[in-house]
């Protein structure tokens, strides 16, 4: 069959494709080619075709701005911390919920646990602040019994803490449904053979549970890792004002305020695309380790 | 049911499983029963206890009625009605359209396209260049702006097109067979065998929608438009009371139900339309749609 003919045959299935691939083109890729103004002295009044290039003088004073290298340190450490206390909370839900043998029991929690996922960033920034703000649940109860405030909404200091925990809350329930797929794909013979050969729970979590969800586990590691830098910005913007932008300033609010808010174009982009490139390298690399290890990673050869 | 090999678990371990799994439950419900109590309260009642309600004692609908009978908070809750129902027949029908263009493997150009989905995975466009495209289009300050940009999520794509991958051939073969263009087979069999599936992503589209401030905080300027969220975040926690404030008007209550539940009514609103449609939602996980979507 000639191009010709396929073209043909499947012009109605190509047709169909044209809005949505379209779309993506305009507001994906066109935004991925908008980033040549981080090597422009970009001005809005002239736009991007007619704004002088500049090679690589954003990056420069990026990277002399000291005000970049703590959010590069906030973004750090909170991406270091989701990576340590969030990723293993929903795996040790999951386990948990699947040795919960009644379905009942076992649906009504994941009900409640799966809710947060739904709730809008600012919904859950509000639930936390009428729950643990200064003037919250907690503190009132704590000053009731005579104890003082606790600050832990506006103490830069616990930042990091807080702003985990939110998405602990958030997400871990969420987080547990591709766990519990892949769970519930673990042929229940090898548990049963195990069990007959005299290993106990725990040896057969170690053994036969835990390897059987390992290559999911590899694999969502290396998207998070991917995503890593992208450490809630929605969630952060809402609270920045509240600790202070020396403890709250990540990439994504460095590049909102300076480019958005302060009109510094070029900067802003500079650091966006900083950040966008050390994601595909991170996610990049990560899949080459994974590979290295025998696991099969986010894409193998054939798709 | 416990299978006959395993072991019979101790009281402990019952107990302990028992105690994690109430404590987890609470965690997560508790915040929302302040909420709902605290809107749903007097100002005596507030007063007296200093602000927040745990459990209420009386019920007081004078917060819900002081926001919803005109002034901004009505205004916006029409907002984000509209841009979630015009957004999640766009990103439905986009979405749809493109993953059934893609579900024949082989077809023409097929692997160039399912690629470009795919790529988008791999590197967000930035903040700054999404802006600027935006404004080059002249599209700041309108509600398309809300609903363009995110009308196609590629993970959405993913799923629905590994759904349409797996009606069977058979039924569609027959259909061309039988002289049925792609748009009749689209249409009276792969749509109606795929209800599941339409319902589980027009809500995850619709969720989202109804959820997003900051696009509209990006592309927005005029507060006429702003959605609910970008309303929340302005008067819930930018901490500008809501009830007191001159520049809003509640709209023409007598007397100003107290701020603080006031406040937590609007909260509530925006979180009405998400327990409303959480049941379907759930409904669709138990039948495993996603999740077989996810693994295949």
């Amino acid at each position: 069959m000639t191009i010709w003919d396929r073209l043909r045959r499947d012009r109605v299935l190509l047709l169909m494709a044209v809005p949505g691939i379209g779309l993506l083109l305009v507001f994906w890729y066109l935004p991925l080619l908008g980033n040549v103004v981080a090597f422009q002295d970009y001005l809005p009044y002239i736009g991007i075709a007619d704004s002088p290039f500049t090679g690589l003088e954003n990056f420069r004073r990026l990277f002399e701005d000291p005000r970049f290298w703590d959010a590069l340190q906030n973004t750090l450490v909170l991406a270091f911390c989701q990576l340590v206390l969030l990723f293993p909370v929903p795996i040790a839900l999951a386990l948990l919920l699947n040795s919960v043998l009644s379905p009942g029991v076992r649906k009504l929690v994941q009900s409640v646990l799966y809710l947060p996922h739904f709730v809008s960033w600012v919904i859950v920034v509000a639930l936390f602040q009428q729950v643990l703000g200064n003037a919250g649940v907690v503190n009132q109860f704590l000053r009731e019994q005579g104890w003082g405030t606790f600050e832990f909404m506006t103490n830069p200091d616990l930042f990091a803490f807080l702003v985990t925990s939110q998405v602990i809350w958030k997400e871990a329930g969420w987080g547990t449904i591709i766990f519990l797929a892949a769970l519930s794909t673990i042929d229940d013979s090898r548990y049963e053979s195990a069990a007959v050969d005299g290993a106990g729970p725990w040896r057969r979590l170690w053994h036969i549970t835990l390897p059987g969800i390992r290559p999911i586990i590899v694999l969502l590691l290396i998207l998070r890792l991917g995503e890593v830098l992208s450490v809630g910005f929605e969630q952060i913007l809402l609270q920045r004002d509240a600790v202070g932008s020396a403890a709250a300033e990540v990439l994504d609010t460095y590049s909102y305020f300076y480019g958005v808010v302060g009109g510094e174009w070029g900067v802003a982009a500079a650091a966006g695309l900083f950040k966008g490139v050390v994601g595909l390298v991170l996610i990049l690399a990560a899949n080459r380790v994974a590979h290295a290890l025998g696991e099969q990673g986010v894409y193998s050869r054939e798709r | 049911m416990r299978p006959v090999w395993m072991e019979r678990p101790s009281v402990a371990s019952h107990v302990s499983k028992a105690a994690v799994l109430v404590a987890v439950c609470l965690l997560v419900a508790f915040p929302f029963l302040v909420i709902v109590s605290t809107s749903l309260s007097s100002a005596e009642t507030l007063d007296r206890t200093g602000g927040y309600v745990v459990f209420p004692t009386s019920l007081d609908f004078s917060a819900y009625e002081a926001i919803l009978s005109g002034g901004i908070v009505t205004r916006a809750v029409l907002v984000s009605v509209g841009v979630t129902v015009a957004g999640t027949a766009v990103s439905l029908v986009a979405t749809v359209l493109l993953a059934y263009g893609l579900s024949r493997r082989g077809s023409f150009a097929h692997r160039t396209l399912l690629a470009i989905v795919l790529l988008t995975f791999l590197f967000p466009p930035g903040v700054i260049p999404s802006y600027l495209v935006v404004k080059e289009l002249g599209l700041l300050d309108t509600y398309a702006s809300l609903v363009l940009p995110t009308a196609v999520s590629a993970f959405n794509v993913v799923i629905m097109r590994g759904f349409f991958m797996n009606v069977p051939q058979e039924l569609l073969d027959s259909a061309r067979i039988d002289g049925a263009g792609e748009w009749r087979v689209l249409l009276t069999i792969v749509l109606p065998l795929s209800k599941a599936v339409l319902a589980v992503i027009g809500l995850f589209y619709a969720v989202a929608y109804w959820n997003a401030f900051f696009t509209a905080m990006l592309y927005l300027n005029d507060t006429a438009k702003w959605p609910l969220q970008l309303l929340l975040r302005t008067y819930v926690l930018g901490g500008s009371t809501l009830g007191g404030s001159s520049s809003f008007d509640p709209g023409g209550a007598a007397s100003l139900p107290p701020v603080q539940s006031v406040q937590m009514a609007v909260v509530v609103i925006a979180l009405v339309p998400i327990l409303c449609v959480y049941p379907f939602l759930q409904r669709h996980f138990a039948t495993g749609v996603l999740t077989g979507a996810v693994k295949g």
